[in-house]
């Protein structure tokens, strides 16, 4: 199209210059040049047309038109689970560390439903972007998993994130379990953060203009859930702040494909009668509650490898979290006892966890994964127990122990949107009884294309 | 905690270099746009591209390195059309820079300026992961450099008023030296018209529709599909009937299927630069398009 528009042009431009010239004589000539000029003329009026025509079909084919052009990008996150375990997963605990009540138990033995994510994000306006993730669990309940707004339009590398989101301690807590590399969250998650830790508050972040990656970041939380507060506890009822995390990454590539990153953060809670389930030394079931303050360190680290960052063919991830609880305060034993009332003493514990795990994919559509998950119950003193008013067997849950896991996974991927996995773990999570798991699972996504975090 | 931050604070800032440059920031998603804008920029501009010929611009992560990078960019220049879907948003939400938001002057969307090829007439993912708005490869078509030239040369005089004029020399500079090499490509391309040809993924589209040529297939079953070993059989089967010229790939993409299909049906094969730095012959712009005839040109004799 465009040569042929040169060539009018450049047709119609000889015309016009050797035009008056033909006129003045009476040149046979001259007739058959005005005829060419028209046609010349008519020539590139076509083509103009053509253009126009064909730009304007481009554009209204670009953009749909009416009043569903500007719904948000929506996406739905469907998972199901084939599981045996040898150990059914209702007596599930990790001995050694206080009982989170998240939702850290194994799926349910023999095939279930996983929970289903609708998630619908859009910018706002020039200032803010929303995103709401809603999860619906096997058990019919609709949870807010995430629901925030974010600043775009703040200059020098600074984000506020308000609402509910998933706080940026460590690494694996901010990312969605249907993009996670393993069926489970690492037991370290699970004990330190009731699996994943999503506060109600704001996040301030701050980017540097440096060329090495490097981000700092601040959240302050309202407590709502552990390690601030027991999940089915009372709701926290006091002005101010109930947690607080601060965080910073940071990041770079070197060789020819390699990507890192590693942070580190500080969370910072004052847990009030955060309670939990254990059993007394006679086997009778009692809630026994926390107060006191907790802290947490979290240093986490990632290793990316692709030949020549390009993740197509083969790529492999290096990932691991080292956690560090300190506790300080009052246990109460038996908050419901009714004879002599409940019995409160002091209570303190150091306690780590880490877990180290790698992803190889070998092949476009196939990756093998191997990971390992180790405790430490460290020291807990309990003030009760150390003046002789109750017994070690008053708190079988909290015995000594340090729990360990090892997990293989192998998925297919037939597309970006659709994962297949099979998983086996050998999980000695419960003490003296090492539970045998398969996972069977398939994971896919419909909708808006997800954008893939590092 | 305060302490710790601040001692971090310094910390850091004695160990990293703080970029200050005069120069306007470009960040390109792919090397394409990078090689033009500084073609129009010049000295005045830094560039940088997300991605280079040797990694698949459907397929990457967000990486610490490229948030650091669009967070000091004054100006984005990227394809559009759902290529960069999967990491380009999550960028730019962490990148606390509204200087390269969506709708802001330094946001570039370089397909929205050019007419798009094979818009699907159905949406449905079982056709593969399709492009709602079209064929995002955009780039292929001498003349659509030419348009998105002229687009980037106005959007680096707004965000940088002061070497305004600069930029619109350059970049009709730019344009002269454009129109004569299309004249010359115009020429090479005639050899190739109803030249049938087989791709790896449908990122020729736009090179296959400007040259005249005719695509027969792809290696992909279905657009970011994998080779399966079935569907190459079928093409071994379909180039006995109608045999293809050539098989191309390009460098991020595996060449095992293609020489399959090269050995099986006795066809040769080729890779192509797809894009700026694909090919040692492909420098720059220019090369990109010289390097791709002549590698056609000499496979097809």
């Amino acid at each position: 199209m465009q040569k042929t528009s040169t060539l009018a042009l450049a047709v119609a431009a000889a015309v016009g210059i050797a035009g008056p010239g033909f006129a003045q004589t009476n040149d046979p000539l001259r007739d058959e040049v005005r005829q060419l000029k028209e046609r010349t003329d008519a020539l590139e009026k076509r083509v103009q047309d053509a253009e126009s025509a064909a730009n304007q079909a481009a554009q209204a084919g670009n953009r749909p038109a009416g009043e569903n052009a500007l719904n948000p990008a929506v996406s739905l996150i469907l998972n199901g689970v084939y599981s045996s375990l040898s150990r059914s997963p209702g007596d599930f605990r990790i001995n050694g560390f206080v009982p989170t009540l998240g939702e850290v138990e194994p799926f349910p033995r023999g095939p279930s439903l996983g929970e289903s994510e609708l998630a619908l994000a859009a910018n706002i306006d020039p200032d803010f972007r929303g995103t709401g993730i809603f999860s619906i669990t096997p058990q019919n309940e609709v949870a807010a998993e995430e629901a925030y707004i974010q600043t775009l339009a703040l200059s020098h590398g600074f984000t506020v994130k308000a609402g509910r989101f998933f706080s940026g301690v460590g690494y694996q807590n901010q990312i969605h379990a249907h993009a996670w590399d393993f069926t489970d969250a690492p037991l370290a998650n699970k004990v330190f953060l009731g699996n994943q830790l999503a506060d109600d508050g704001v996040q301030l972040k701050w980017v540097a203009p440096t060329d090495t990656y490097f981000d700092l970041g601040l959240e302050l939380g309202r407590g709502r859930a552990f390690p601030a507060a027991a999940p089915e506890g009372a709701a926290r009822d006091k002005n101010g702040v109930g947690s607080a995390n601060a965080f910073g990454h940071l990041g770079g590539d070197f060789g020819s494909g390699f990507a890192w990153q590693a942070g580190l953060s500080y969370l910072r809670t004052s847990p009030r009668d955060r309670t939990f389930q254990d059993a007394d030394s006679a086997g009778i079931a009692v809630t026994n509650a926390f107060s006191g303050r907790s802290r947490l360190w979290a240093l986490s680290g990632v290793l990316k490898w692709a030949p020549d960052f390009n993740s197509t063919e083969t790529s492999v991830k290096l990932q691991g979290e080292y956690f560090r609880r300190k506790e300080d305060g009052d246990l109460t034993f038996d908050t419901a006892a009714a004879a002599a009332g409940p019995q409160t003493g002091a209570f303190a514990s150091r306690q780590s966890g880490w877990y180290l795990q790698t992803v190889y994919q070998f092949l476009p559509m196939w990756r093998v994964g191997y990971r390992y998950d180790r405790l430490s119950a460290g020291t807990q003193t309990i003030g009760l127990v150390d003046s002789g008013a109750l017994t070690p067997a008053d708190f079988p849950v909290l015995g000594h122990y340090n729990p360990t896991r090892n997990t293989v996974m192998a998925d297919w991927s037939a597309s970006e949107f659709s994962r297949v996995r099979l998983q086996l773990a050998r999980d000695r999570s419960r003490q003296n009884e090492p539970d045998n798991q398969v996972f069977l699972q398939y994971i896919v996504s419909l909708g808006a294309h997800g954008a893939h975090t590092f | 905690m305060k302490i710790l931050l601040k001692t971090a604070l310094f910390l850091l800032s004695l160990a990293l270099p703080w970029s200050a440059s005069a120069a306007l920031n470009v960040f390109t998603c792919e090397p394409e746009w990078a090689s033009l804008a500084q073609e129009i920029g010049g000295d005045k501009v830094s560039v940088t591209s997300a991605t280079t010929a040797r990694q698949d611009p459907h397929r990457l992560e967000a990486r610490p390195s490229l948030i650091a990078r669009i967070r000091r960019a004054d100006l984005l220049v990227c394809t559009g059309a759902e290529l960069e879907v999967g990491w380009l948003p999550l960028l730019l939400t962490q990148s606390g820079n509204p200087r390269i938001q969506s709708g802001s002057p330094g946001y570039v969307e370089a397909s929205q300026f050019v007419p798009k090829l094979e818009v699907p007439k159905v949406l449905d993912r079982s056709l593969g992961d399709i492009h709602p708005s079209g064929n995002p490869h955009v780039h292929l078509d001498p003349r659509n450099i030419a348009k998105v030239a002229q687009v980037l040369a106005e959007r680096m005089a707004r965000v940088d008023a002061g070497n305004a004029a600069f930029y619109r020399d350059r970049a009709a500079d730019f344009g002269r030296r454009w129109a004569s090499a299309m004249q010359r490509w115009d020429r090479d391309k005639e050899r190739l018209k109803g030249v049938a040809i087989v791709v790896y993924h449908r990122d020729f589209s736009y090179f296959i529709n400007w040259a005249g040529m005719r695509e027969v297939g792809s290696l992909e079953p279905k657009p970011g599909i994998p080779p399966s070993p079935s569907h190459l059989a079928e093409l071994v089967e379909q180039m006995k009937r109608d045999p293809a010229k050539v098989v191309v790939y390009s460098p991020y993409n595996d060449p095992r299927a293609a020489e399959f299909l090269s050995q099986r049906a006795g066809i040769p094969t080729t890779m192509m630069p797809f894009t700026v730095g694909g090919t040692d012959g492909a420098k720059d712009l220019f090369g990109l398009f010289d390097d791709t005839l002549a590698r056609l040109l000499a496979v097809i004799k």
